[in-house]
């Protein structure tokens, strides 16, 4: 009797936001998809059936096909720097060095800035007449001046640069969490086996970070595939659409372009491709838990 | 555990007040004030917000008792107000009056769809259909019925030097592209860069080719662009693209870092020695203290004499306006001779109306008001008149590819595709 009651409390409490998910993420999920494939790419909604016939057009467009390539190069890019930049600050971090609280806080700390603000200001350290050229001229290494984002060829690397300084630390703070989970029972048993030190590095605690890795592979991996803020606020498109990302494409050409066929087609790839990456994880993880 | 209840609870409670609160005032408001007028713009810094609000003051004394709401959403060229404007219109919450670029932003994006109120009956018992001249009725006009009223009229066709080192090297404000390059060589020889562009935001590098098929068409055959009858892929297009590539070799090669004031900032710092870009460029330069024809000179952009480029902001009525009397009031004084001439000269630009009194205008301003008069006066594509914004954003795009791989043919077919997808040409 008693748990009956509890049973429809618990339903009656979530009742309200189980709808309300329900109607603003995937009502609206399901409303885009039927924008997508609907005739409306004016100003006058015009809801007739298109088919995928967006989706083709979309594809064969030349700004969207750079905008794959630049979300894959970005995507690849910053989950390999963000991984192994984090790794290596944790493991520095976590020799018990002296003033660690200042260091952890300091590289943890970019990450509370927001996208727009960082974007900002990366906007004017790596513009190639203010910013960092001029600390490299003052240091006498004119040699290294750069045009970084102002060049078709390496814009995006400097949009990387930028997500790196951002978001390393989130990945180092998960790392040093788990370097702090391992026992140092492991550590020992494994000096006593001999292990030098990039021995016990690699056969023991990075396979034991893996877990980690796999989290924060996910979580910085849908931040890439659909930033969008960073981007915007410091190169915008860039030249020749070098910076370009499906987002930034979407926003254009549904609120500037009235054309919202199009943008809603350009967010169903974009939630698609989230969900390629998101699914086999949520999958992997509810397996485990139920394991466990 | 508790006490963290007790935190949660205080916590919910101080939301819930913070909501209630949110609420309330505004509600309360309404009810209380009698008359209210809500003008939406993207008129937020500097002049433009001066000039906005000296036409509010005309209007507090003509109508007192009124409050007027200045909704502004801040951003060049208006792009992230337009976004607001599109979802408010879109949700049935209409400004009483929005700023909008006359001709196919106000038609296509507004009059068609049947958002807006015709102002004929406005125009005519104010006498505005003789106060403006006719191609810039036309521009706000759509199957014989005018929709908006004018208040400010930019050129967009316009050559800035920087006089000193014109002067120092002797040389005349080029009158035609061809000038233009032996000007150029010349520059480039002492090491100066001939033409600064900044097109980060990329409508700027379409503005200057704008121009520059202004320049190769002419009058006819530029409007000929947004009807269908001059084509994209046709020798007059060609040749401007051809003129825009060479351009592209004398600017400053860190463009795309830029946006189209720290272009102009470049003058002012003699890093470059021309810029093209619509007279709002003298307002930056005003506001930074340079004066015309003594550090700056002006001259219309190469080939386009007896062109002007025309980039109006205009003031509408939309249907379901929840203050609608208080907004006609309003466009009564956006569109009066005392309203344009206390709102042009902080703005930097000329009346559309053709009686304002030169004297309360600066000497480039003044020379603008005579060309107004004088000469062919053409639709601005990048600033919204010329074709609907789906073209417009295409057309950015385009350009915005073009300024690195310099491909003619790709961008003349892309831009014939873009006219036949925006239902401007066949």
């Amino acid at each position: 009797m008693r748990i009956r009651r509890d049973r429809a409390l618990s339903a009656l409490i979530l009742l309200p936001s189980v709808v309300a998910v329900g109607v603003f993420v995937y009502g609206f999920i399901g409303w885009t998809a039927y924008v997508a494939m609907s005739n409306w790419n004016s100003f006058v909604p015009d809801l007739s059936f298109a088919g995928l016939r967006n989706f083709a057009d979309l594809f064969q467009t030349p700004r969207f096909q750079i905008d794959l390539r630049n979300t894959l190069v970005f995507t690849l890019t910053f989950l390999a720097g963000c991984l192994g930049i984090g790794l290596l600050l944790a493991v520095l971090l976590d020799r018990q060095i002296r003033g660690e609280a200042l260091f952890r806080n300091a590289f943890l700390f970019p990450m509370s800035i927001s996208f727009i603000v960082g974007g900002t200001v990366w906007q004017w350290l790596l513009n190639p007449s203010t910013g960092v050229n001029l600390l490299l001229d003052a240091a006498g290494l004119g040699a290294l001046r750069s045009p970084w984002y102002t060049e078709p060829r390496i814009a995006i690397y400097a949009v990387v640069i930028a997500a790196l300084w951002q978001m390393s630390g989130f990945t180092m703070a998960l790392y040093l969490a788990g370097l702090r989970g391992i026992s140092d029972e492991l550590r020992e048993a494994a000096r006593v086996d001999g292990a030098s030190d990039l021995q016990l590095y690699r056969h023991v605690i990075i396979p034991l970070l893996h877990p980690i890795t796999l989290s924060a592979a996910i979580v910085l991996g849908h931040v890439s595939l659909k930033i969008f803020d960073l981007v915007f606020a410091m190169t915008g498109s860039g030249p020749a659409f070098s910076t370009d990302v499906p987002g930034i494409f979407m926003f254009e050409t549904t609120f500037r372009g009235n054309r919202f066929a199009e943008g809603a087609t350009i967010s169903i790839i974009m939630l698609v491709m989230v969900a390629v990456v998101i699914i086999p994880y949520l999958i992997y993880s509810s397996r485990t838990e139920a394991e466990a | 555990m508790a006490e963290r209840r007790r935190l949660a609870q205080t916590a919910l409670a101080l939301l819930l007040a913070v909501a209630v609160l949110g609420i309330v005032p505004g509600t309360g408001l309404q009810a209380g004030a009698a008359k209210k007028l809500e003008i939406f713009s993207w008129w937020t810094a500097g002049g433009e917000a001066d000039g906005l609000k000296a036409m509010f003051e005309v209007y507090k004394k003509r109508f007192p008792g009124v409050e007027i709401i200045n909704a502004t959403v801040a951003g060049g060229a208006g792009t992230d107000a337009k976004a607001v404007l599109k979802t408010r219109m879109l949700g049935g919450n209409p400004p009483d009056s929005f700023q909008v670029h006359g001709g196919a932003e106000l038609v296509d994006t507004w009059v068609k769809t049947g958002f807006m109120e015709p102002l004929t009956a406005l125009y005519k018992s104010e006498g505005w259909l003789k106060s403006f001249p006719k191609d810039l009725v036309d521009i706000v006009s759509h199957q014989g019925e005018q929709y908006s009223v004018p208040v400010n009229v930019h050129r967009g066709n316009v050559l800035w030097f920087n006089k000193k080192i014109f002067d120092e090297n002797k040389l005349k404000a080029p009158a035609t592209w061809d000038e233009f390059f032996k000007v150029a060589e010349t520059l480039k020889g002492k090491g100066i860069t001939p033409l600064s562009l900044g097109d980060k935001n990329k409508w700027e590098a379409a503005h200057l080719f704008e121009d520059i098929l202004a320049a190769a068409l002419g009058a006819e055959g530029y409007r000929g662009l947004w009807t269908g009858k001059t084509s994209w892929e046709g020798d007059g297009v060609k040749r401007a693209l051809d003129t825009f590539a060479r351009i592209l070799n004398y600017v400053n090669r860190d463009h795309a870092a830029f946006v189209w004031d720290q272009a102009a900032q470049m003058l002012i710092d003699r890093k470059a020695a021309m810029n093209v870009m619509g007279d709002w460029a003298a307002g930056y330069f005003t506001a930074k203290g340079w004066k015309p024809n003594v550090d700056y000179g002006f001259a219309p952009a190469p080939g386009t004499a007896g062109l002007f480029v025309v980039v109006t902001d205009t003031f509408g009525l939309p249907k379901k306006a929840p203050n609608r009397e208080q907004a006609l009031a309003w466009l009564k004084v956006a569109g009066s001779k005392e309203g344009q001439e206390a709102f042009n000269p902080l703005k930097g630009s000329i009346c559309g109306r053709t009686d304002c009194d030169p004297k309360k205008f600066d000497v480039y301003l003044q020379s603008s008001a005579v060309d107004f008069t004088k000469n062919a006066l053409l639709p601005s594509e990048v600033h919204g008149s010329a074709a609907p914004e789906g073209f417009a954003t295409l057309f950015n795009d385009i350009l915005n590819l073009f300024v690195t791989n310099k491909d003619v043919k790709m961008a003349q077919r892309a831009l014939q595709k873009a006219c036949v997808d925006n239902k401007m040409c066949k």
